[in-house]
């Protein structure tokens, strides 16, 4: 780790200003942060931490929304969120250890925009809304790509609002090592529509998937997507865990995993 | 409390580790010790064209910075030893090239370490490391595990260190010329990293003005360490304190004299301060000794009812960029101590050339050779049962070694001294419940899954230093310290050996201390390392304790009033053969020291052994396979294993299990990856896929002792039999679920892409093929 200054205000409006002074860095549950630190992979000046902030923290359900606090933790959102919408509250309780999902936050977990991260899928999956100090922005333009979000550099997550599915679930499939999401695929039935947003799977990040939206649109049922091609291999991630094909492979399989569980 | 061999006593020493009161190296380290920091190279073969430590060492807090110049002009041997080479089939010496602590002018692998950076904290000494400037001219790296390449050594032209062979190759050449059947296969055992829990550590400070030295680091035997800080130092042995308190696990890593130990070792001593380094896991990564590394044809002559006639082996071992301590004799001496298992084979041959790779050295991971060997044979079974239509418990029922063909000599010069493999094998499918398989097979198929069932047997041979030491001391405050000459990592020896004791004298165990760790306080040690704790240091409690006991009867006869020879050591204490008159051994330890006679209430002695032991077993695995993922599951296991007496089969179970997980843990999930520049893909566990408890299945264990006969306790050594069974076991199940697609013998290890692939490639070339 360098040297860095902390500070820790107790508002949104203190933290924003706190981020425009110098080379400053958000910091919530630290589980992504503060590994990078510790590698000297990122030497920000100041870490802005959102510990202290009012109102970041919580989950509100009502009028067919459910809107979580961007500094709610995956292990709060796992517990309160498993009778309202158990396919949230199963990827919460899927990520990582208990450790992570005590410190780790849905706030920090969207920022960050790590393509092999499992809240990114439920977002796009559900057509969520990302509310900031400043603005709403829908999750269709929210994810820019690895690591890239629509944010500026000193806006903070302040909340997701998420419409409440008639049915969604999340099927992911590990990295052996991480046990990030090697594929994770989340489908979601909405009023009059059907989402598929894929995750770990492609070079530019968390992705829906039309061809599987259409043919579920049409027939909800995992034969609709067993006709479908696999999404293009070469736009697929190649790693030591996976290669293009089989990422491509592994989308069309979790995704009729997905639907299967949607019952 | 006493206790009883054979006792399932808990873990004495869980209670301090559970409660965080364990003391590891780092734990102990003086809070006013400096920071050391490596600065280590970022590839993997090079000249280094420029080395500039000059704004390292002007940095505020920096307080020294070391190369192997330093260290030359300091009068270091800037050198680390291998400690077993073996010679060519020709009889000329294998390749030994000299191995700097610090590179020389030249780097071979990512990660060696070109300096050291001493400061005041962690931080300064890592700005430090940053500010030394490297340039490396590249030279072009060999990675593969085969002759040829750019050479890392002028010592190995074709970087090949040694080719080595034993057994009778014309005779084994004539059998196979007229043996009914011939199978051959490939087995690849590919590269892993030890991955223990505490990564390694050491800090040394120096004692009596720099007269000495302390190191204190988690090893697996703090002897050899010193012997070989004092050769770096051109000292005596004596003037060198190694000492290891705890340790968070080893798997044969830990025996080994690191270069970071010199380093930690030469800063303090320079410096006159202590000086401390715990290795973070990128490091490891980087500098650990790698585990196997191995790729063989394997080849067996069979008669037409499938017994094994002759066996032989041609392979290639990674032995990275250096000769490391054992590195040569692993896949060579070692592994030919079973290499024809549990069979009645008498005709072998087995070649194994070790080839230089710009990657870190290769040594000792659990089980050293003998696991690899028993992969080999028992790949070797599977593909004959298959290939010849035999049952794969039959064929292996028809070619062990009977009972009563004991002491058996094996092609690799071994004398199995005892052994029921027979027994054991049909324990194991008992156990396993056989017969209950293809309803388990049809159950999986209707969820879609793949079912395979895999056996294997193995045997293990004991090894290490044949005699150990132990002393038995009597305190002033009625405690007793046991002194030891090997070392836990974590296996529980401060409670089998006080068990042992305990039972020996009748002694309360809580009373018992059991002190290893420390070169000043022991002057000898085998350490631990081949299974031969319990056996080695065993053997020399109980001769310490028959000694203790015969040198204080006759002071027990003179204060019972009555003669040595009436006298029985019993339950704790002397007993008149007449009469029921008792004497405590405490009552007997007491009078000594009352009289002055220290040296009968203080007894060390040693023990050597007759010869090794062999523990073995059958183990017995389901999988389970998901066609469209390629993910494999193990849904069952059974482990049978004969490791003689048992002293706690609570110890023991978690050995197996261990054991068990680390060969689930390569064939289904482990491995290192090094791209073709020498990269390491699998740097963090982020890629180093090591095994979580969810990953394991339940394990079943069953004893099926059949004492040793070389050692006075019978027993035979279990720490690293678990992986010698799984590795063959899982690989001969996943071997079988994939048979049903197709796939011919399939190499670990089997990650779901790369099944997933075999599948589609076997799916691929039956459709080719009509
Ligand atoms: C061992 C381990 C396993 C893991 N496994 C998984 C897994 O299986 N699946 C998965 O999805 N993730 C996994 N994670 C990541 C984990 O979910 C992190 O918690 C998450 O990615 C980041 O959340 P955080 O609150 O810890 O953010 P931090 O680490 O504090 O911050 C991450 C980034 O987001 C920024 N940031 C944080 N909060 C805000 C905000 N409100 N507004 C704007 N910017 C913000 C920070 O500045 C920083 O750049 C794992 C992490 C670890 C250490």
């Amino acid at each position: 780790m360098y040297a860095f200054e902390f500070v820790k205000p107790k508002t949104v409006e203190e933290a924003v200003a706190a981020l425009r002074e110098g080379e400053a860095k958000v910091l919530a549950g630290g589980q992504t942060l503060i590994p990078t630190l510790k590698q000297r992979l990122a030497a920000p000046e100041k870490l802005v931490s959102l510990a202290g902030v009012e109102g970041l923290r919580g989950i509100r359900t009502g009028d067919g929304v459910v809107e979580i606090g961007a500094g709610t933790t995956h292990a709060v959102i796992a517990r309160e969120l498993a009778g309202a919408v158990p396919a949230l509250a199963a990827l919460a309780g899927d990520i990582g250890d208990p450790a992570v999902r005590n410190r780790g936050t849905i706030g920090g977990s969207l920022a960050n925009n790590d393509p092999s991260a499992d809240w990114p899928a439920a977002v796009l999956g559900l057509g969520a809304t990302v509310v900031t100090d400043r603005r709403e922005i829908a999750a269709d333009d929210f994810f820019q790509g690895l690591f890239t979000t629509a944010l500026e550099e000193d806006e903070i997550i302040t909340a997701v609002r998420f419409p409440m599915p008639k049915t969604a679930a999340y099927a992911k499939f590990d990295q052996p090592a991480s046990r990030f999401a090697l594929v994770g695929v989340f489908v979601a039935r909405l009023d009059g529509n059907v989402r598929v947003a894929v995750t770990g799977a492609s070079e530019n990040g968390v992705f829906r998937w039309q061809a599987a939206e259409a043919a579920l649109g049409a027939d909800f049922a995992p034969a609709a997507v067993e006709a479908l091609a696999p999404p293009p291999a070469e736009e697929m991630i190649s790693d030591l865990h996976g290669a293009g094909d089989y990422r491509a492979h592994l989308v069309k399989v979790m995704t009729k995993r997905a639907v299967a569980a949607c019952g | 409390m006493k206790f009883g061999t054979s006792q399932p006593v808990r873990r004495r020493e869980d209670s301090r580790f559970l409660t965080g009161r364990g003391r590891y190296t780092d734990d102990l380290a003086p809070r006013e010790a400096l920071h050391i920091a490596f600065v280590r190279s970022p590839v993997a073969h090079g000249r280094i064209a420029a080395l500039d430590v000059g704004a390292a060492r002007a940095l505020p807090g920096v307080r020294g910075v070391f190369t192997a110049a330093d260290l030359a002009a300091d009068g270091m041997n800037n050198a680390i030893p291998a400690i077993f080479t073996v010679n060519n089939r020709d009889g000329s010496p294998s390749a030994r090239p000299r191995r700097p602590v610090m590179a020389e002018g030249r780097v071979r692998h990512v990660g060696e370490i070109v300096a050291a950076v001493v400061a005041e904290t962690a931080e300064a000494a890592a700005d430090g490391a940053e500010a030394v400037l490297i340039e490396i001219d590249e030279i072009t790296p060999h990675t593969a595990l085969a002759p040829g390449g750019t050479p890392l050594h002028e010592e190995a032209p074709d970087n090949v260190a040694f080719d080595w062979a034993l057994g009778d190759e014309e005779a084994v050449e004539a059998t196979f010329a007229e043996a009914a059947h011939r199978i051959r296969l490939e087995v690849t055992d590919h590269r892993v990293s030890p991955a223990p829990l505490e990564t390694r550590t050491a800090w040394a400070r120096p004692l009596e003005g720099g007269e000495r030295l302390e190191i204190t680091l988690g090893s697996q035997g703090v002897w050899r360490i010193r012997e070989d800080i004092a050769d770096f130092f051109g000292w005596q042995a004596d003037r060198i304190r190694v000492v290891t308190p705890d340790v968070g696990g080893g798997f044969g890593m830990k025996i080994f004299t690191f270069p970071e130990y010199y380093a930690v070792a030469h800063a303090a001593w320079k410096l006159g301060a202590p000086v401390r380094w715990q290795a973070s896991r990128s490091e490891a990564f980087l500098s650990d000794t790698g585990g196997r590394g191995i790729v063989a044809t394997v080849e067996g002559a069979f008669d037409a009812q499938g017994r094994l006639l002759a066996y032989r082996v041609d392979g290639t071992c990674d032995l990275g960029a250096y000769n490391s301590h054992f590195g040569q004799n692993i896949q060579t001496f070692l592994a030919t101590r079973v290499m024809t298992g549990v069979y009645r084979v008498e005709k072998a041959f087995w070649r194994m050339r070790g080839i230089f790779t710009n990657t870190p050295p290769v040594d000792a991971y659990r089980g050293a050779g003998r696991p690899e060997a028993n992969l080999d044979i028992e790949r070797l079974m599977d593909e004959a049962a298959r290939r010849l239509g035999i049952d794969p418990f039959e064929i292996r029922r028809r070619n062990v070694i009977p009972r009563e063909a004991f002491p058996w000599r094996t092609p690799g010069g071994e004398i199995y001294d005892v052994g029921d493999f027979a027994r054991v094998l049909e324990t194991a499918a008992a156990e396993a419940f056989v017969e209950g398989y293809p309803a388990r097979k049809a159950a999986s198929a209707a969820r879609g899954r793949v079912r395979g069932l895999g056996v294997a047997a193995y045997v293990e041979a004991v090894l290490g230093d044949p005699s150990e030491g132990a002393r038995i001391r009597f305190c002033a405050d009625g405690t007793v310290e046991l002194h030891v000459g090997t070392q836990s990592t974590g296996q529980g020896h401060e409670t089998a050996f006080a068990q042992l004791l305990s039972e020996r004298l009748g002694l309360d165990i809580d009373r018992i201390r059991v002190v290893m760790g420390d070169s000043d306080l022991i002057p000898r040690g085998g350490g631990t390392g081949g299974s031969r704790s319990l056996t080695a240091e065993g053997a020399a409690i109980v001769t310490a304790a028959d000694r203790l006991v015969t040198g204080l009867r006759p002071l027990a006869a003179e204060m019972l009033e009555t003669t040595e020879e009436a006298l029985r050591f019993e339950e704790g204490g002397f007993r008149l053969a007449e009469g029921n008159r008792f004497l405590p051994l405490v009552a007997a330890v007491e009078e000594a020291r009352r009289r002055g006679q220290g040296d009968l209430v203080d007894v060390a002695a040693r023990h050597k052994l007759a010869g090794r032991s062999f523990p073995n077993g059958v183990h017995v695995v389901e999988v389970e396979l998901d066609p469209e993922t390629g993910k494999i599951e193990i849904v069952r296991y059974a482990a049978a294993d004969d490791f003689g007496t048992i002293v706690n089969p609570l110890l023991v179970e978690g050995q197996v299990h261990g054991g068990v997980a680390q060969g689930i843990g390569q064939v289904l999930m482990e491995r290192m990856v090094f791209d073709d520049d020498g990269q390491p893909l699998t740097g963090s566990f982020m890629d180093y896929a090591l095994p979580r408890a969810d990953d394991l299945p339940f394990i079943d264990t069953f004893f099926v002792p059949v004492p040793s006969a070389n050692n006075p306790l019978g027993t035979k050594g279990c720490g690293e039999a678990g992986v010698a069974g799984s590795l063959a076991a899982v690989t001969n199940a996943v071997a079988d679920a994939l048979a049903a697609f197709g796939v011919e013998n399939p190499q670990m290890p089997f990650t779901p892409e790369r099944v997933w692939r075999m599948i589609r490639k076997a799916e691929e070339r039956r459709a080719a093929e009509g």
